[in-house]
């Protein structure tokens, strides 16, 4: 007897899930992706970050979208069909936002419709150029150049170039993000054209005989570095 | 069969019953559990009940009930397993510190406005009611802006018409100096209403409004001045950062704030002869004491103690099996002076790399400041009375280690096939709950009284929020500010006098970085050291995310901006010479506790706890913090 009720509840609340309606919207199905780009060229950041945001109109509450970009500046998010507001807060990054022409200011209008890819224009304060990074027992060396974007009056100086390595992919001057590094003040370095650093590698657990690394430029007044390509430096 | 009777029966009763009822005296009846308003406004007492409730809710970010805050910077290691994780981060959270309570300040401001009406109470009585609740809603507002900058500024109990639209509550954020300026104007009208008793502590007095407008004006000041070395932590608005032009201002308020202090009858507490014995009491000493101005005070028996000697007790022969979570660094304990006012990392080795011998491990901290041996708990010293037995072990000549991974555990040392303790009672034993991780316990505020460390009892000592030392210390930064160095450097010797650095510093002397140093060994433990960096725009330069190591931490001692993101620690050994048999000498070694993985790192998002957007959206009007 006993037995039977419980059966018969346990049918009507399987009955009352499978008619529950979870949701009344559908999922968001299109893919916005992209990168931080300046004149075409990727800018590369630190891990996690950078981020920017998209506020998509229609809806009672305003809470932005925050999207992280990644290591080598491209970022993906999943998004309903929208115009979205897309503004890079200010600070962020180690570059400025460039004034939109359609809304005269630094908000960009992104019209998403389906998946597409939309790579957003900066206008940073230096790039690197040309780093090699190359390695030898445990020892690590990269030599670069860089190259000072923002000239005149929103000009900013170097405080430091870094170098930095690690075991894994993911390489910033963030404590965990690297195993070893060598900084040079802005102050010490005598030409831009030709910078070289160079780092002991500690012992890796387990071993591995390559490390992965970058270099960057500290921009005085500015928190986040910008930084070369991570490339696997074989020991 | 029964049952189903019975049910029918109470059933019938109840309906009887209910029918009954259309009396409303019978349901319309005083509540028994809570008192309304207009008995509570008819009773002197009653309305002080309320008002400490008001004070008990007074919001403080590190406190002696909080232990594991103090780990968040680099004054301490947390011994405790669930803790390490403060240990493992990197960044601090953009929410972190936040505070946001207008519920909190919406009660304040009802206790103003039922005050305000109400005739029951003695003309007297009444003003100091009001002076003491609008203390607390300064203190309250100052801390709001200390860790949010401008915050809406509500002074009325704003009410909800339930009329659909709650636009009308919306409040647009105050400019940063606007809080600040009405905290200032507050605490100055009010303070003549306050009685100006040095033996009140836990209650508003003169010198509690007078020591709290001191170092809100200190704050603004350095914000106005230092704000502007960081000139992305700011909104266009003033919401976030001070006008440069205001900082002479606000230091010159600080001044003469902390001048009137001095006036009143509070003075540096220099009871017993032994100067580090002399400044561990005077956290715990609650009777006469002339120091505290205004506290949180506890009492045995009462319901409200707190746990800080529980909590923080050397580990062996402690009360309970249980103790020793806060490790003050040795980024900390390296920092306090020798006794001729220069600044000396600890002298482990020789300009050759060997390690130096002691005799007694408390040889190596003799000769600096006082306030070292009454903050922190050193190896060789004592805690009610018994030995703390911190040593990590014994150093053989050939340079192997013998220890052990218990507390107190045993080992053969010397090969006679007899095992002997190879490690404190009290550890350090890395990775160990509870054992002095760093080599080191804290002191400051810990009780000595029996009892105070047992979960049935716990302790009394109160939490000093304002205290003579710091009003020094305040004027003198006002003063150094304000390009007055003799007037600095006198605060600075008084302070430091009772510290037993006789050697008085010169105006020349009187620097920036002297003037971070002081307060961080005089203050450490006592909650100042985030905002301080705060407002000195120290913080992201001094916990930069970058490891530092052995060579770092040992250089540059005594310089405000000192990069400390990793806390390291000191540990005692025993050395063994297998030639001399049942005599040891002392060495020391620098270590990086294992559960110290990763560098503090304080993002210029993190100068300003940011607003939850549940916040925003319920109120449009509110900016953003920037940087986050």
């Amino acid at each position: 007897m006993k037995f039977k009720i419980h059966l018969c509840l346990m049918l009507l609340l399987g009955l009352g899930l499978v008619s529950c309606e979870f949701d009344n919207y559908d999922e968001p199905k299109s893919m916005l992706e992209g990168r931080l780009v300046y004149n075409g060229e990727p800018i590369n950041v630190s891990y996690n970050d950078v981020s920017f945001q998209l506020w998509e109109p229609g809806w009672q509450k305003k809470t932005p979208i925050n999207v992280a970009v990644d290591q080598d500046g491209s970022y993906s998010t999943v998004l309903f069909n929208n115009t979205y507001k897309l503004i890079i807060q200010p600070f962020q990054g180690p570059f400025k936002s460039k004034t939109n022409d359609v809304t005269k200011s630094d908000t960009i209008l992104v019209e998403v419709k389906g998946s597409q890819t939309f790579d957003i224009e900066v206008l940073p304060y230096y790039m690197i150029r040309s780093a090699q990074l190359t390695g030898s027992g445990n020892k690590a060396s990269a030599t670069f150049k860089v190259e000072q974007i923002i000239t005149g009056l929103d000009a900013k100086s170097v405080e430091f170039v870094g170098f930095y390595t690690n075991k894994t992919f993911f390489v910033d001057r963030s404590s965990s993000n690297n195993i070893a590094s060598a900084t040079l003040n802005g102050a010490d370095i005598t030409d831009m054209n030709n910078i070289s650093l160079s780092v002991d590698i500690p012992a890796i657990n387990p071993a591995q005989n390559y490390v992965y690394g970058r270099v960057g430029v500290k921009i005085a007044g500015v928190e986040d570095m910008i930084f070369s390509p991570v490339q696997k430096i074989n020991l | 069969m029964k049952k189903k009777k019975y049910i029918s029966f109470v059933l019938a009763g109840l309906l009887t019953l209910s029918y009954g009822c259309n009396d409303d005296s019978f349901l319309d009846r005083e509540p028994t559990n809570i008192l309304l308003d207009e008995q509570v406004w008819k009773d002197e007492s009653l309305v002080l009940s309320v008002l400490a409730n008001l004070y008990g809710r007074f919001p403080d970010f590190q406190t002696i009930e909080s232990w594991a805050t103090f780990t968040d910077f680099d004054e301490a290691f947390a011994s405790a397993f669930g803790e390490y994780g403060r240990h493992r981060n990197t960044e601090y959270g953009y929410g972190s510190w936040g505070f946001w309570d207008y519920g909190y300040i919406r009660e304040i401001n009802l206790f103003i406005q039922k005050c305000e009406a109400t005739t029951a109470l003695s003309e007297t009585t009444k003003a100091r009611f009001l002076a003491e609740a609008r203390f607390i809603r300064a203190g309250v507002y100052f801390e709001a802006v200390k860790r949010m900058g401008g915050v809406p500024l509500i002074l009325e109990p704003l009410t909800y018409d339930y009329s659909g639209d709650a636009s009308g509550l919306r409040y647009p954020r105050a400019k940063e100096y606007e809080i600040y300026d009405f905290v200032i104007s507050e605490l100055e009208a009010i303070k003549s209403t306050l009685p100006a008793e040095v033996n009140t502590k836990s209650r508003a007095t003169k010198g509690a409004a007078l020591a709290m407008k001191a170092r809100a004006a200190l704050y603004a000041g350095s914000i106005a001045k230092y704000g502007a070395t960081t000139p992305n932590v700011s909104l266009p608005n003033g919401e976030v950062g001070i006008p440069a032009d205001k900082a002479n201002g606000y230091y010159q308020t600080a001044l003469t704030s902390a001048q009137e202090v001095m006036t009143l009858g509070y003075s540096l507490y220099n009871k017993k002869p032994d100067l580090g014995e002399n400044f561990a009491s005077l956290f715990y000493d609650k009777a006469n004491n002339p120091e505290a101005i205004f506290v949180e005070d506890f009492k045995l028996k009462s319901g409200k103690v707190q746990s800080w000697t529980l909590d923080n007790q050397p580990r062996f022969q402690s009360e309970e099996q249980q103790g020793g979570r806060l490790n003050p660094s040795l980024n900390l304990v390296q920092s306090f002076e020798k006794l001729d006012n220069t600044f000396a990392p600890f002298p482990i080795s020789d300009e050759n790399g060997n390690l130096i011998h002691y005799s007694n491990p408390t040889e190596l901290f003799a000769g600096r400041d006082a306030r070292l041996y009454g903050t922190v708990i050193l190896p060789g010293t004592q805690f009610k009375a018994k030995d703390v037995d911190i040593w990590a072990g014994y150093l053989r000549k050939d340079g192997s280690i013998v220890t052990s991974g218990n507390l107190g555990g045993q080992a053969d040392v010397d090969g006679d096939g007899q095992n002997e303790q190879v490690v404190g009672f009290s550890g350090p034993i890395d990775n160990l709950e509870f054992s002095a991780q760093t080599g080191f316990y804290v002191r400051k505020y810990m009780d000595p009284q029996v009892g105070s460390g047992q979960i049935g009892t716990r302790s009394e000592v109160w939490w000093i929020r304002y205290r003579y030392a710091e009003v020094l210390l305040n004027a003198a930064e006002a003063a150094f500010e304000l390009e007055q160095p003799a007037l600095a450097a006198d605060y600075l010797n008084q302070v430091r006098t009772r510290a037993g650095l006789t050697t008085p510093l010169t105006t020349d002397e009187v620097t920036f970085d002297r003037i971070v140093h002081e307060r961080k060994v005089e203050l450490a433990f006592e909650g100042h050291q985030l905002f301080d960096m705060k407002r000195w725009r120290l913080a992201h330069q001094v916990w930069n995310g970058s490891r530092i190591s052995v060579q770092d931490l040992t250089s540059n001692l005594g310089k405000a901006n000192k990069v400390s993101t990793m806390v390291y620690g000191l540990w005692p050994y025993k050395y063994y010479d297998p030639a001399k048999p049942g005599t040891f000498d002392w060495v020391f070694k620098i270590v990086l506790p294992s559960q110290v993985t990763n560098a503090d790192r304080f993002r210029l998002g993190n100068y300003y706890s940011q607003i939850g957007d549940d916040i925003v959206n319920n109120n449009p009007k509110i900016i953003r913090n920037p940087n986050q």
